[in-house]
């Protein structure tokens, strides 16, 4: 095929996904909804109510009143293991970073939410399925320390598969590094607040997921500490459609309360009014 | 057939270890000289012996750590001066993957915990293959809490492939109750010694091992999932498992290198079970050394000197180019 044939096809296979780009469909209700419809609906589906997968900056968008500063953007993954399987970590992340727009599976920083002050942490699930690397478990060490010096409530929006595999035991010790963090910075009189979005599992759901003072859950979120198949493996048997669900979780006691995106800042903005103002001061 | 590989070799020398005490006793009672034949005998099965565990691969180390005859954590804490255990969450039940009380060891009062698997299938259901539900996790925050406010150091043994995997475990929310484990044991005003002493797989192995002292035995695993599990979540594919060790870099000598652990234990050609009483002996050794080490450090230091230790952890750079964090 001469070149410039391939090229007009490949451009306008781009245009092609520049076009689709503007439709989503509901994976619960089969719906196509207007993209921009859909983001000025906090990525909840018109037709059926179903919670799609936020992106972190979307989502920071729909939370924060304004202004938001980064704290950690400048931290960059390592390849501590020189991870080969099918792709190099490397291209991994590389492919992950053009795909999802995103550094890393977080994005933390500091704004305001209805006034207050707050340092906010969003983990996104399109970058590695949100799984905790250094990188990650870092940039909430750094989140937490800030806040802990401004004195300001911290919120964090989960969202992970869980400990990232390529990164090996380096990973499993930022739920350690994450841990360590979170007690500095609430046993200093200040409150953490974790929202748990889908799905929220495995080592991130163990360590500071887990350990804020009021934990909140996004409306059919999967949250659990084992995966649905490997319980599956394990016992043998198909588990109901509503394991693991934040539904679930609250009638079990493990959060506080479940709520729909569409009343999620109203809700904060409440927490953040009972704490705020009654902090222990040392 | 086992499907232990350690198992499947050791058993060509186990023979071999049988005849040569049979010549002997024939040697000590008949008049013929066999003492050649013997010494020739004895030579194969030191060089079959090197050539088999001289070097183990990382897949044969997770093999090893699983040996069934591995010693297991209550042949640690049956060695101690004196052991009580104590029992249950206080909430729903006691959990007997978790073995955990008040203790002396080499005289010294501390708090033991250990994960405890069963040596056969009875034992192993009791036990649950030595993993902990969330009532488990919760028995070792109640102990480990306790601890720090007495003044006890805590000494812990590793031995677990993961956190129990079930309806019940996800019911009473696994994640908190590891997440609350790691919780106390950031903030315990006390010595921690954390010694892997099999295999140290996943949440469920760090929720007893954020310490001040990570002590492994030389064959023991410690990794961020399974090799099995690792190989079913990035490639749907559990066979590839010995893949999977082999990239997870979950060796003793790996983790050294990148500063997680402290210490390794050596242990006898042929892996610790070889010579269980010994191994005993050394790593409570180490973990005495280590604790009274520690002693001298006030609980403040003890804590600022774990929290930096956690918060270096990690391979990462900045955009400046420059390199924070610890590198390999």
């Amino acid at each position: 095929m001469p070149m410039p044939e391939w090229l007009r096809i490949r451009r306008s296979k781009d245009s092609d996904n520049r076009e689709a780009a503007l439709w989503s469909k509901c994976p619960k209700c089969g719906e196509v909804l207007y993209r921009r419809d859909l983001l000025a609906n906090a990525y909840v589906c018109m037709r059926c109510g179903h919670h799609f997968r936020m992106g972190a900056y979307d989502r920071i968008s729909t939370i924060i009143d304004g202004d938001f500063t980064e704290v950690g953007a400048e931290v960059l993954g390592g390849d501590p293991l020189g991870w080969v399987d099918k792709k190099t970590y490397g291209a991994k992340l590389s492919g992950d970073r053009e795909k999802s727009g995103l550094a890393e599976a977080v994005v933390c920083g500091f704004g305001q939410i209805g006034g207050f002050d707050v340092g906010l942490g969003v983990m996104d699930f399109h970058f590695r399925g949100g799984t905790m690397g250094t990188v990650v478990g870092e940039r909430i060490a750094l989140l937490l320390e800030e806040a802990r010096r401004r004195r300001v409530p911290c919120i964090i929006f989960t969202a992970s598969g869980g400990a990232r595999m390529e990164e090996g035991m380096l990973a499993l010790v930022q739920m350690a590094k994450t841990s360590a963090a979170v007690t500095r910075f609430t046993d200093d009189g200040n409150v953490l607040f974790t929202v748990l979005t889908d799905p929220t599992t495995g080592g991130v759901a163990a360590s500071f997921a887990f350990q804020g003072d009021v934990i909140v859950a996004e409306s059919k979120a999967v949250i659990g500490f084992a995966g649905r198949r490997v319980i599956e493996q394990t016992i043998r048997q198909r588990l109901p459609d509503q394991f693991q669900t934040a539904e679930f979780l609250l009638e079990k006691g493990a959060i506080d309360m479940v709520v729909e995106r569409r009343a999620l800042k109203e809700t904060l903005v409440r927490l953040l009014e009972y704490t705020v103002g009654t902090r222990v001061q040392r | 057939m086992s499907n232990n590989l350690i198992v499947e070799r050791e058993k060509g020398l186990l023979e071999l270890e049988r005849r040569i005490a049979e010549l002997r006793s024939a040697n000590a009672t008949q008049p013929v000289d066999m003492s050649s034949e013997i010494a020739a005998l004895e030579q194969k099965y030191r060089q079959i012996l090197q050539e088999v565990f001289g070097s183990l691969t990382p897949w044969e180390k997770v093999h090893m750590a699983r040996h069934p005859n591995r010693p297991t954590s209550l042949d640690y804490i049956s060695r101690f001066d004196r052991f009580d255990e104590l029992h249950g969450d206080r909430q729903y039940r006691d959990d007997p993957s978790i073995v955990g009380g008040l203790a002396l060891l080499h005289g010294r009062p501390v708090m033991a915990i250990g994960q405890q698997r069963g040596r056969d299938t009875k034992e192993n259901l009791r036990r649950n293959f030595g993993m902990p539900a969330p009532e488990g996790y919760r028995k070792v925050r109640r102990l480990a809490h306790l601890a720090s406010r007495l003044g006890l150091p805590i000494v812990t043994l590793v031995d677990t492939k993961g956190a129990d995997p079930g309806i019940s475990s996800e019911e009473h929310a696994q994640s908190e109750a590891i997440a609350a484990c790691l919780h106390e044991f950031t903030k315990a005003r006390v010595p921690i010694v954390a010694t892997v002493i099999g295999e140290g797989g996943s949440g469920g192995a760090l929720a007893l091992a954020i310490a001040d002292h990570v002590i492994m035995l030389e064959h023991s695993t410690y990794s961020v999932a399974s090799p099995e599990g690792c190989a079913a979540i990035l490639w749907s594919d559990a066979t590839k498992a010995e893949e999977a060790a082999a990239r997870l870099k979950l060796t003793a000598q790996d983790l050294q290198r990148f500063g997680i652990i402290d210490e390794i234990v050596p242990e006898p050609l042929g892996g610790a079970h070889r010579d269980g009483s010994g191994i005993v002996t050394r790593v409570l050794t180490e973990v005495d050394a280590a604790i009274a080490r520690l002693t001298a450090r006030s609980p403040e230091e003890l804590l600022e000197d774990r929290y930096r230790k956690y918060r270096r952890l990690g391979a990462w750079q900045t955009t400046q180019g420059e390199v924070v964090g610890q590198s390999t």
